[in-house]
Order: C-alpha cells, then structure tokens, then sequence
C-alpha cells in the first residue's frame, strides 16, 4: 500500500473508496492545479518538510500570510511547479521569505503536497469558539486525562501545546471523530512484555535493533532491553476514544478552534 | 474510574519530581546527579563507592553520545532516576536513558543570528526542578521546557544579545527562582545576575555586578566606566541553605587589559558576591584581584564546606581563582581567612591584614608589555575543582609555570564591538592542542593539583605535558576523574595521585566529569572532544 499522508487519510474516509481508487480520483479531478501525477511517497515526505520548514511562517494551512494561500494554490509569484521550486530554494530577496537550504528533490515534494493538498476538504467544521472549547478539551472532553496543554494534563498521549503548529483544522476534525485515522508514526503506542513481569504500555519514543524507549502510564521515561522482553507489539488502534458522538458540532468546531489556536512558544 | 487513575498517576508524577528539598538534599541520593556541579555545596563529590582505587582498572565504555555541533563540549549533564538530560551546543536539549544513551526527546533551539558570545557558542549544562529543566541561552533568553517531553513552557528573553549579553554557564535553582547571570565582559556589557519565578519567567530580583550611581561600590569607578564595565557571570554559584545566601564568581572589568579609564577598585569585578537568595541584596563580597588588568575573572566555582579550621568547625568556601591563589573564606560573614599561591604568581607579594592582595607596584598592563605570572588564561579557570570530605583535600586543574606579556592599547566603547583594550602575548610555546615537541621542561604544563585546605599547602600533583580545561570529579571511594587538553580522560588515587586508568578519547576534555547509577550499576561520564563519554565496571 502507498503512503498515503493523513490529510488523504481523512478525505477517503469522509469519500469511502479503495486507496488506488482515492488517489486516481484526486488527481484527476484535480488536473486545473496539478501540472502532474505526484508520487505518494513525495506528498507524504512533503508533508513532514512543509511541516518542518514551512509552517512557522506560512502556518498549517498555508495561509498565514496576507494575500497567499499556499494549500488553495494561491501565490503571488509562482505559476508552475519550477516557479515553487526556485522559490523555496531561493527565497525572495527583499521579503520575509528566505532561500532554504534544500536540494531540488526535497523542494519538489513540497509542491507536491501543496499541489495535492488543494484537492482536499477544508474542515465542514466553522464558528467555532477557541475559549469554548478550552473550557470543552478540560472539563466534558475530559482530554487532560491523556493530553497536555502547556504544563496541563497528562503526558500519556502527545503534548498539544502547539498542535495548532503542527495540524491542520480538517485533520484535528478527523482525529476528533475517527481517531484512528490520524494517528502520526510518531505517536504510536506499543505494549511490552518484559520476561520478568507485567506488561507495560506507552507511547513509543524510540528505538533500534537492541532496545525500545517509551513513556509509561504514570509519565515515566523508560528504555526496554529487547532480548529481555518476552514480546512487544505495536498497538494498531488508537487509544484515543471518538468524539463523534460525545459532542455536538457545534463542541467539536469549538475544540478545533482551541487546537488550532494552541501554537506553542516561538522558540 | 478514570479520575482515579488520573489521581494515581498524579501522585506517582509527583513523587518522582525533583523538588527543592530533593536539590538540597542531593547527597542523599547519589545515584543521581541534579545540578551542575552535584550539590548546593558545588563539591563535585559522589558519595557512590562502586567504583574503587582496586577496580577502577576495569572501567569499560558503555555508550558515547556524539553531538551534531563541532563546538567544544563544556557541559556536564544532569541525571535524574535514570534519565540523563544535557545540551548539545549551542542551545539544544536532549534526554537520554543513562544506561544506554538512546534518546527521549531533542528540543532544538532556534538561536538568534544576533547572538556573539566571546568564547564559544556552547552551553555548560542545565537545571532542574520539579518535571522542568532550564536552560540559558547565548542570545540571552532562559528557556523552561517540560522535562518529560522536552517542550517548551516559557522562554524569556533576559538579555540583548547584539550588546553582547549571552547565557553560558548551567542556572541555579534556589527555592522557586532560576538564577542566571550574563556573559558578556569582552563586549563592555554592565553585568547582571537575575532571579526567574521557575514557573512563569517574571523576573524577581536582579543584582547588577557593577553598582549604579548612589548605591555602595559605584565609587569604585571612574567616570563612566561603570556603565561599560564588564564584571560579567559565565560560572554557575552555590547555595549555602543556613545562610541563605547563593554565591557566585564574578568576572574582569573592562576593558579587559587597560584600566587607565576605569581607575579604582571596580568592584564587583574579580570577586564573589554573597546574595540574599529571596531578594538579591548584597550580603556580603570579597574581591580577589581589585583593579584587574590580566582578564582575572573569578568565574570559578564557589565550593562550599565544613571544615576544621584552626581547631574549632567552621562555614568556609573554598576558591581557587585564576589570578593564581587559593583561598578560604568565611561562607557566613566573607571574612578572609588565608590566600596562598598554588603556582607561580608575581602581581602581588601578599596580604594586608583585612585579606586586600598587596599588589606589586609593577604589576600594571603596559604598551610595551608586562610579564605576569599566572598568564592569562589563569592558574585555573572555570574548570570545576573538587573537594572531597573524605580525604579532606581541594583538587585543583592547573596551568604552572604559566605567564603572558600584557599589552595596553586605547579603545574607545562602541556598543556589540569586542572591548579589551589590548591583549595578553604568549611568552612561551602554544598553550592550546598540537604538538608539543617544542616545550622545554621549565615552560607551562598543567596539573591536577592536591591542596590541604587548613595549610594552603600542596600535598600532591599529577603532572601533564599539556594543559587542562578538565573538571575533577572525586567519590568517597578516593578515585578523582578528569582529563586534559592531551585527550586522555583518567582516574588517579585521591589521596595520593598515583594514576590507575585511563582511556585517550582523542578529543581535549573540557568538561566537569560526573558519576551516576542505574539499577544497581555505577557510572563515570565526561565530554570530550565534542562527544559525551560514558563508561561503567566491565559485568
């Protein structure tokens, strides 16, 4: 199965269909932005660089500042996918925007997550209210029980503190309803069985050919020797209960609205 | 049900959070090491005896971390219940299982362009308190990140880098306040040291090393030197809880090597301050080097003791400064109690009987140049001494037979431009890496020197062809680590410097080393070259 990034993930289960199927329909439908067939693997890669470079300045949604619309292939100078390319790498003199230090190739996978991305829903949910929904993500969404806030909640699932850095607000809707869909690599839970004692489960952290390191129940940092587990397991489900039916849109475009907010400090 | 579970984990958060009482009380948990130089009393001293004068021999490398800077590595890393927290140049912040050396969490710390620290773009360490480790940066911001994930909970800005403030040295943590002070003495700052409420940033006092007009010391000062002064703080200080009071080194004045323009004592400059650590007033100080002409920070560790002195118990800190001499003080009052040269020193000949340094009339920079012993990198720096209550000998790194010819040049003060008025010349071959085959058996060599407190007198060295930027670290089993410039880390006998191990790390070891245990097992680990070295006994 190809990559699929999660923001694919949330479209083609709001648009059921086989994976095969999705992207071909995408991209089809998607021919007046795309000059051409993206690889898979290249939206998911550009994802985490757009992420990683991008964001700070031009936000999740690519939209952040005045008069461009990166996700909805609104620019001011680039036409073509070259144009995008030359800019990233470049920069533009005289504006905020600097030559990053990437070679073309990296580039290239950025204008295929931009290009791609532009198909996608924006989220269905609007009018929400950020202050609602931090009273919401404390108190009825019970969400400080797994997750942290700046200094608040659990450090069991991951710190949220600049989400709003991270996700965009049709991908915190889908991890709200269908939290499966949306679970990041980087945030899988794994159950270890040492061969002497209980079994323990966490977030995953890290690990190599010889040992594993988690963060356990009760937020300790620990590190597994491999040869002493009996078995270890990546869980496959989220942890994470749905919200579908917990709260009402109008609660769920309330929380987004508090998640996209939550940028976390400039440094 | 579920808000039970909250509640049990909650307190089991809770019970394994480092509080103060925890800091204070480090000795009672040798398996960790929870500040910068293992204690309130800076003693870098382990209470840990796995590791013996008799099995030190079969130390075995256990795991190296390698860092992705190629700046060199001071720092000495933190370890509490396991995990191993520590930067990697400049600014970043990393958490490690201690036993294998596989990382939790990086936070990567995106340092300002405007930051120009004079002496290496590197952090020394970190401090922690409750599940929040601090850092102070060299673009003058102190940044709270939460211990378990490595994010960021607040990030104050305490400084201006393009005036040359920066943040090197690893904070204290006294009470609920991160204290810091600023670097920055080449580039004619006015130096300060700030407390940091630990859980919102707010500044709670600030004391600045240089007296403002109408507060006691401004005199000290001519003109407007005060206001260009240096006197900056690159070493972290100590704490003394009966007291109080958090002590902590203070740099040279500037210009660093003209002092025409700045005729007076120019205090704080070259002394220790003692502060009330609620509110930072000035208890009591101590210069060591009044009117300072060849860079004589007293950026050093303030080690902290109590000891026989004279026949009856007394509070002492103990000093061995970079102008060449080793001193005891009174830690409660700042009485001067003795000073005596541990190397060759000729600026001054002795002492007045309230403990001022009589300087030697000729002891002055000058245009054609001055040769003073110690030479400008000091007798000793900032390397951590240590102190072991078990053998009841100061452990010194020390540069001997050391001098530099001081050199005079007028410079005016221009804001973010270097300020040293000069220069130090080496009079004698390299003091810094490469080969060593031109040095002729009288020129500078560097030791680990052993010092009875009560007598100033040496009791023993172990002599290195090169010279050493290395702390010491000694544990109640008599073994004392460190290293030098030549890139061998060793243990010697603490009593008496016989040597017993050592590994050649092919990089200088410029870092204070520190010990640790896991699971019943105990570790020695340094920085050296810009890794982190980690070793344990052979199993």
């Amino acid at each position: 199965m190809p990559l699929i990034p999660v923001s694919f993930r949330s479209m083609m289960t709001a648009f059921p269909m086989n994976t095969s199927t999705a992207i071909a329909f995408l991209l089809a439908s998607g021919a007046l932005l795309a000059q051409h067939e993206y690889p898979a693997a290249d939206i998911e890669n550009g994802g985490r660089q757009y992420t990683n470079n991008c964001v700070y300045c031009h936000g999740p949604e690519g939209d952040q500042i005045a008069g461009i619309n990166l996700l909805q292939g609104k620019f001011k100078r680039a036409v073509s996918d070259d144009d995008i390319v030359q800019i990233i790498r470049n920069g533009v003199p005289g504006t905020g925007m600097p030559a990053q230090n990437m070679n073309e190739s990296n580039a290239r996978t950025i204008v295929a997550y931009l290009r791609t991305a532009t198909l996608g829903p924006a989220s269905t949910l609007t009018g929400g209210n950020a202050a609602r929904g931090k009273t919401l993500f404390e108190g009825k969404g019970a969400c400080t029980t797994c997750h942290r806030v700046q200094g608040t909640g659990s450090r069991m699932a991951p710190d949220l503190s600049d989400i709003g850095m991270q996700r965009r607000a049709i991908e915190l809707e889908k991890s709200l309803v269908d939290p499966a869909s949306g679970v990041l690599p980087q945030h899988r839970f794994v159950q270890v069985t040492p061969k002497n004692g209980p079994a323990v489960t966490g977030r995953l952290l890290n690990q190599d050919t010889f040992t594993l390191q988690l963060i356990d129940s009760q937020e300790k940092l620990r590190t597994f020797v491999i040869a002493d587990l009996r078995d270890y397991s990546v869980l496959k489900n989220s942890r994470m209960p749905s919200y579908k039916d917990k709260l009402s849109r109008q609660e769920l475009a309330d929380v987004v609205s508090y998640l996209v907010s939550l940028k976390g400090l400039n440094k | 049900m579920k808000k039970l579970a909250l509640l049990v984990v909650s307190i089991t958060a809770l019970s394994a959070q480092v509080t103060f009482d925890r800091i204070l009380n480090a000795g009672k948990e040798p398996q960790n090491w929870l500040t910068y130089s293992g204690g309130m009393s800076s003693q870098r001293h382990s209470t840990l005896t796995q590791i013996t004068p008799d099995n030190v021999k079969n130390l075995e490398l256990q795991w190296i971390f390698q860092s992705r800077s190629l700046e060199r590595y001071e720092a000495t890393p933190l370890v509490v219940d396991g995990v191993m927290y520590t930067v990697q140049n400049p600014d970043d912040v990393l958490a490690l299982d201690a036993a294998t050396g596989r990382i939790y969490w990086t936070y990567s710390y995106a340092t300002s362009p405007d930051a120009r620290p004079c002496c290496g773009r590197l952090s020394r360490g970190l401090a922690i308190l409750g599940d929040t480790l601090f850092i102070g940066t060299i673009d003058a911001h102190v940044v709270a990140l939460d211990a378990k994930s490595g994010k960021p909970l607040w990030n104050a800005q305490v400084g201006d880098p393009e005036k040359g403030y920066a943040i090197t040295h690893a904070p204290l943590i006294v009470k609920d306040k991160v204290i810091v002070g600023m670097a920055g003495g080449e580039y004619g700052i006015r130096g300060y040291i700030l407390a940091l409420d630990t859980k919102t940033g707010k500044e709670a006092w600030r004391f600045y090393t240089i007296p403002g007009p109408g507060e006691p010391g401004h005199e000290s000062w001519k003109g407007d030197s005060w206001q260009h002064g240096g006197a900056s703080v690159w070493v972290t200080g100590s704490y003394d809880p009966e007291s109080n009071l958090t002590f902590w080194g203070i740099g040279n004045p500037g210009p660093d090597w003209n002092g025409d323009n700045r005729a007076g004592d120019n205090l704080y400059a070259c002394s220790v301050v003692a502060l009330d650590a609620d509110t930072g007033k000035l208890k009591w100080y101590y210069q060591f080097s009044p009117h300072d002409e060849f860079d004589y920070d007293a950026t050093q560790i303030p080690v902290l003791a109590d000891i026989e002195w004279q026949g009856r118990p007394r509070k002492v800190m103990m000093w061995a400064n970079r102008n060449g001499l080793f001193y005891v003080l009174d830690r409660t009052s700042g009485q001067f109690l003795s000073g005596k040269p541990f190397v060759k020193v000729n600026w001054m000949n002795g002492f007045d009987e309230r403990g001022r340094p009589m300087k030697v009339p000729a002891a002055a920079s000058s245009k054609e140049g001055t040769l003073i012993y110690p030479g400008n990198q000091g007798g000793t720096n900032w390397y951590s001494p240590s102190f072991s209550p078990h053998t009841g000998l100061f452990y010194i790194p020390t540069w001997d037979n050391y001098s530099s010819l001081y050199v005079k040049q007028d410079q005016d003060f221009v804001e973010g431009r270097t300020f040293g008025g000069g220069g130090p010349r080496p009079t004698g071959p390299a003091t810094k890496t490469g080969v060593l085959n031109f040095r002729g058996d009288d020129d500078i060599y560097g030791a680990i020197r052993a010092v009875d407190p009560k007598t100033g007198e040496k009791k023993w060295e172990f002599k290195m062809a090169d010279v050493t930027e290395a702390g010491i670290l000694t544990t109640a089993s008599d073994v004392l680590f460190s290293g030098g410039h030549e890139g061998y880390f060793f243990a010697l006998d603490a009593r008496n410097g016989k040597l017993l191990w050592k590994a050649p790390l092919g990089g200088e070891v410029r870092s204070g080393p520190m010990t640790f245990m896991v699971n019943g097992r105990q570790y020695v680990a340094v920085d050296a070259g810009n890794s982190l070295f980690v070793w344990a006994l052979r199993q």
